[in-house]
Parts: structure tokens; sequence; C-alpha cells
């Protein structure tokens, strides 16, 4: 390269390689946001009359309703007139038909981000439902699973043709009042993932969805339902990335797990939005509700999350213990470097008997980074015998970063017992001069101090994506020690 | 022994947190010797070792450092590890989560990487591990757990010396290894650093007493003092320490420190 500024630039384009935009013909709904947009996108997606009677709900229920200030992320305020609810590549109409309709620039992006799509190429073992925008653009596997009697589709493909099982389990675990962005995200939310495992059926490959952001000023409100039957075990990934751009965009998404008598739902998200730059311009704003109701008797259902991305997250993937003798699990790794601000964690709440929960948070800040952890145990009056173990670890960085923590603990039952462990460290000079001793630059030190940290939730997820995990840690490392 | 010094030390005066530690060491190790830095608590001896090995608190105010004829002082500490400079650690730092095994690889792949080596695969590197480690009789089970974390004082100090046996460093530099360890381990530790005893590598003992030298034969054995070596001789001189304590020799030989070698 020529010269300097040049250079520079390269650097910086690589902090965040996700960071392109894809040139495609979009179909948008006009920025703004009223009963007529909501009709609107109803409308494209040919919905029957409850689900748009629901999103109207929704929305008047919205409109009275107040932003949450309970946490601790700072940010200028959203103009929600100011985003467009519906973005999608226009070579698709709604209808993901054919892989061969697909505008061959999305399935191109999908393979920069490393998720081919086509046939001969799809991962081994992994079934992936790529949403695109507002719309799902691909399903994998879809056939092989079906003939197990899995359903794995686009949400809008499941309104068309298992409307049903939409109508039975939609908002039963998450209402369409439940806060102030799960109300939007019941409004407006165009597409997601639908998964639905019968009685008795073990799913032999990892379900995955993978959230691409796009067009510019239009928000992603996905919404994702994976029922499993009794006796059934689901494993389901979930993947994320945004160009890079000056402003922010809002990601509001509502996530509802339901397990049934004996079954197991193992949810694992690495969330890898665009973050911002060095100065704190741009980024994602990420505010979700993840949610899962274990409602038969020993049903597990399992969290885990790695979060690198987003200028700002606030989510808190939480478990309803109701079944007698379920399990519910957390396991959470959260990062924050530059200007990122978290404010995650989970909330258990138990109502079964013998109800076991596990909480595992590892927070690290570096930069001017803030990460919180937010948690609360919630034992009711019924839940005779239940447990709760809690550990939250905090990890800094540098000294312009802060970490907190404020666990919640309702018991309401005299036989639960709840544990809290909790610790804040600073990565020390000595760690780091002991790995630099041994011929391990200073960041690759860092690094490997960081995974250490992480290893307890990393080894939670599966295997590929342990791997991907570590590498994006370290990506997102670079730079944020001192 | 002869030809250019590995490690020459010059007029070195360095300090931390501003006070001064070392006022004018000079010393120089050739490849195949054993010098032993003897010296009462706050002489100077640990600092030594960490300014060679490159610890950033240090602040060198004068002086020099030669490595195989290159300036030491102004290479990272990382680099300094790859050229072939070892500490053992005083005292060997926890990483939690880490398993000694994949700290050790990632260390021994850094340093053969420099070299111009091939990286070393899992099956290679295993051998190559379990096969050091008879050396130090070190209890396998610990490569599985994570760096140091919840080890003894003594299974800390026989794992710095099976990182020396892994890394094979031109120049070692074991700082109080022999502090905390009881006299079986000692011997353990010292049969291992013997056996890494060669003609192409220097090796740096700094203790606070003469009992490992026993084990450890030197060469040389240095006195430090208020940050000088003050006295320098062969192994006598360590015996001679033992009777009559460091009292005897807290005045150094000149205004500037003496040239470190009999």
């Amino acid at each position: 390269m020529g010269n300097a500024a040049d250079q520079v630039k390269g650097w910086v384009d690589q902090e965040y390689r996700w960071g392109f935009v894809t040139t495609v013909e979009a179909d948008t709904i006009p920025k703004g946001l009223n009963e007529d947009v909501i009709r609107a996108i109803s409308a494209r997606k040919g919905e029957p009359e409850f689900l748009l009677e629901r999103r109207l709900k929704a929305y008047r229920h919205w409109l009275i309703m107040i932003e949450p200030k309970w946490s601790t992320v700072c940010y200028s305020p959203i103009d929600f007139q100011g985003i467009s609810y519906y973005s999608a590549p226009k070579s698709l109409k709604d209808r993901p038909g054919k892989l061969d309709e697909v505008d061959p620039e999305v399935l191109r992006t999908y393979e920069r981000l490393g998720i081919p799509l086509l046939e001969q190429k799809r991962l081994a073992g992994v079934a992936v439902d790529a949403v695109f925008d507002s719309v799902s653009v691909a399903t994998t596997y879809q056939k092989e699973l079906a003939n197990m009697g899995i359903l794995f589709c686009s949400f809008s493909e499941a309104v068309r043709k298992y409307p049903h099982l939409v109508e039975k389990y939609l908002g039963t675990v998450v209402p369409y009042n439940d806060n102030f962005f799960a109300s939007l995200n019941s409004a407006v939310f165009t597409d997601g993932s639908f998964c639905y495992v019968p009685p008795g059926v073990r799913c032999p490959v990892e379900l995955s969805t993978y959230f691409r952001i796009n067009a510019e000023n239009t928000g992603q409100f996905e919404r994702t339902l994976i029922i499993a039957d009794a006796g059934s075990y689901v494993s389901y990934l979930e993947g994320c990335t945004a160009p890079r751009r000056d402003t922010n965009q809002l990601h509001a998404a509502v996530v509802e797990l339901i397990a049934l008598e004996d079954a197991e739902i193992r949810y694992a998200t690495v969330q890898n939005w665009y973050p911002g730059d060095r100065e704190g311009r741009g980024g994602i704003y990420n505010f979700v509700t993840k949610r899962g109701l274990c409602a038969g008797n020993r049903s597990r259902i399992s969290w885990t999350q790695v979060e690198t991305g987003s200028a700002i997250t606030w989510k808190y993937p939480s478990v309803i213990l109701k079944g007698d003798h379920s399990v519910g699990q957390f396991h959470g790794v959260a990062l924050t470097t530059n200007f990122q601000q978290a404010d995650t964690g989970t909330k258990m709440t138990h109502i079964g008997k013998n109800t076991r929960s596990t909480i595992v948070n590892k927070g690290i800040a570096g930069g001017r980074g803030q990460n919180t952890y937010r948690g609360l145990v919630k034992v009711l009056a019924g839940a005779e015998n239940s447990r709760n173990f809690t550990q939250c670890d905090s990890l800094l960085l540098g000294d312009r970063c802060g970490a907190h923590t404020f666990p919640y603990i309702e018991v309401k039952n005299r036989t639960a017992q709840v544990e809290h462990e909790a610790s804040t460290s600073k990565i020390g000079e000595d760690q780091l001069f002991y790995c630099q001793q041994r011929g391990l630059s200073r960041e690759d030190a860092v690094s490997m101090i960081v995974n250490g940290f992480c290893r307890e939730v990393i080894r939670n997820l599966p295997m590929e994506f342990a791997v991907e995990a570590q590498k994006l840690l370290e990506i997102s490392l670079e730079g944020s020690v001192g | 022994m002869s030809g250019n010094p590995m490690l020459s030390i010059e007029n070195l005066h360095a300090a931390i947190d501003g006070k001064p530690i070392l006022r004018g060491v000079n010393l120089s190790v050739r490849a195949g010797e054993v010098h032993a830095i003897m010296g009462p608590n706050g002489s100077g001896k640990s600092t030594l070792a960490n300014v060679v090995a490159g610890r950033e608190q240090y602040e060198v105010r004068a002086g020099s450092v030669r490595y195989e004829g290159r300036d030491l002082l102004s290479m990272p500490p990382e680099e300094r590890a790859k050229e072939g400079i070892f500490l053992a650690f005083q005292h060997p730092v926890e990483i939690p989560g880490v398993t000694n095994l994949s700290f050790l690889k990632a260390a021994l792949n850094a340093v053969r990487k420099h070299r111009g080596l091939q990286e070393l695969d899992v099956v290679e590197f295993r051998g190559m591990v379990l096969e050091r480690i008879r050396l130090v009789e070190m209890d396998e089970e610990l490569l599985l757990r994570a760096v140091n974390d919840g080890f003894s004082g003594g299974e800390k100090k026989r794992n710095e010396i099976l990182q020396l046996a892994v890394l094979e460093p031109k120049l070692a530099i074991l700082d109080e290894t022999d502090s905390g360890l009881d006299i079986d381990a000692l011997k353990v530790v010292a049969k291992g650093v013997n056996r890494l005893r060669s003609p192409e590598r220097g090796i740096i003992v700094v203790t606070h007493y003469q009992r490992l030298l026993n084990y450890i034969v030197p060469d040389f054995v240095h006195v430090l003092s208020e940050g000088q070596i003050v006295r320098s001789g062969g192994r006598e001189l360590a015996l001679e320490l033992e009777e009559r304590g460091y009292g005897w020799v807290h005045a150094p030989d000149t205004a500037n420190g003496g040239e470190a070698r009999p």
C-alpha cells in the first residue's frame, strides 16, 4: 500500500471482519411505525387474521409502555419513527422458494460469512436457516429433517404451513405485553426460525439460524419459536453479524423455547453484531428477550451465550422451571471493549418441586467497556427442595473499564438452597510477564488468559462453535488491554 | 571455556518504584558455565534476574546488557524468551482455566517458530513432554490441571524445571528455585537442572542458601550486596559464606563493584 492512510484504513477495516455491505435491490417499507405499517408487513407475509390481531394488540399496548430505564446502559433516545420495519431482497419477494431463486449476492454474503447455503457446500452436521434483514433466505437439510418429523423452517413458512402450532405456542412464554422491546417485536416481527421436534425424537444435527442485518436504517425484529415435544432433544445455534455503519441500528428479537415432559433444548448464541468503532460511533443496539419454559416434568433447558458484539447488549435468557424435577442452565460470556456496554444475565424462576438451576457468567471488560451481570433467582412457595448455584466472575483488562454485578435472590420456600459465588479480578502484569517470558506475545497472552477465564462456558458450546467463539474472543480482544 | 561471553552485563543500574536496587553490576557468562549469584535478602538478586528477563516494572538507569552480541535491553521480554533466555520464577504465576499442557505447547511452538522449526503436533508434543516430565518426577496429572492453579510450592518449582526442559533455552536463570523446597524436592530439581547442563547452555542460579549448590555445583560464585557484586570466586566461596555469613562480605571490592570473574 502506498501511503500510511491506506494502511491505517486497511487495519481498521480488519477489526470487524464482517462489516461489508451487500448491494441488493430491496423491497423496503418506508420509515415509520403506525398501524398501516403493521398491516402492510402482515399483508406482505400473507398472514392469517389471528396474527394480525395479535400484532395490533401488541402495538396498541406498546404505545402506552415506557422504555425501561433500570439497566446500566446509556444511549441516546431511539427514534422509533426513523426506522424502517421491513426490508427484504427483492428477488425473494416474500417467499424463499428454491435456492437458485435467491439473489446470488445474498448467497455470496453468506459464503463470505462462512455459512455456505448451497446443497453441495452446506455445513456438515448443521442445518442452517439464514435470515437476511427481514426475511429468511434459505434453510438447509429441511427434507432430511422432515423425514424424522422435525419441522425446521423460517417463521413465515411456519405461519403458512403450521398455523395451528404457531397459534398454540406463540406468546405463551413471552406474552405480547411482556416488556417494551418484546411488545415492539410482537407488533412488527418479520421473520426468524421455527422448530418443532415431535415426541421421542432426538434431532441428529445442530439446528442453526444465522442472522444478518444488511440494509441501512432498518431494524431487525426476529422471532424464534422452538418446541421440543415430550422426550425429544434439540440443540440450536444462533449467529449474527451486521455491516459497519456510523449510525446505530436496532435489533429487538424474541426467542421462546418450550420443553415438554422429559424434553431437552440446548440453545447457544454467538452474538457478534457490529460493536461500533473505537470512538463508540455506530453499532447495534441489541435488546433481546429470550425465555424458555420447562413446561413438563424432568424437562431441561440450557442457554449458552458468547456476547462479543453490539454497542449495547440488553438480554437475560431465562428459564421458567414449571415442571417438577426440571433443570435450567445459563452459561454466559460477555466481552465489552472500546465503548461497548452490556447489561446481561439471566432469570431462573423455580415453580415446580425439586427444580434445579445453574448460572455461570463470565464478564470481561476492556477499553472503556461497561459490563453488568444482572440475574434473578426466584423460588416460589411451591418449589420444594429446589436448588440454585450461581457463579459470576468478572475480569478487568484495564483501568478505564467497569464490571458490575446485580444478583437478585427471592426465596419463598424454606427448603430451597441457593448459592451465589462471585469474583472480580484484573488481568495481572505478573500473568502477562509470565506468558511473555515463555515466548508468547502480549496479545496472545491476553487471549490465552481470557480463554482460560471463559473455559467453563466455552466448553458448553458444540465443538465447531467453541472454536469459532475462541477465535472471536481473540479478534475482539485485539488492542484492548491497558 | 572460551570465546565471547553469551551474556555480558556492564555497570548495570536498575530501580523499581524509583528506588535504586542494582548499583553497577558487572557479570559475564559463557556457554557451558554455571554461575551462582548469592546474597542476603534485598541485595538485588531477583532484580538482576528480572531485568535480564525483561520485566517492565524495573527501570534500567545505566549500563548495558549484551546477549550473543546483541543489545538485550532493547528487546521485549517475549523476544528474549524466543532468543533462548529462560527465567524459572521464584513465584510461578497461576493461570486459571488454561491447562498446563496447552500453555507449554503454546510456549514451545512460539519458540520453535522463532527458531525456524516446525511446530509440533499434538502427538509429537505429548511424547516429548511425557519424556521430559520424568526428569522432574512430576505427576502427569498436573499437565491437565490449570497452570500452577492449586499446585503446592514444590509442584510449582518442578513445573518450572519441566518448562525449562521442554523449552531448551540457551541461558537459564533459576530465581530462588530452592526456596520453599524440602530436601527431597530440592534433589529432584537439582537433578533435573544437572541433566540440562551442556556445553551450549549457560545457567545462572540465584539463591540465598549454599544448600542448593551442594547439588548444582557451580563453576563460579558471585556475592551480591547492596546492588553490587562484591566478591567472586569458585564454589569454595559458597562454602565459606555458609560458615562465615553474609556480614563478612558486605563491602564492595572497589568503589564501582568488582569485575565479576576470579
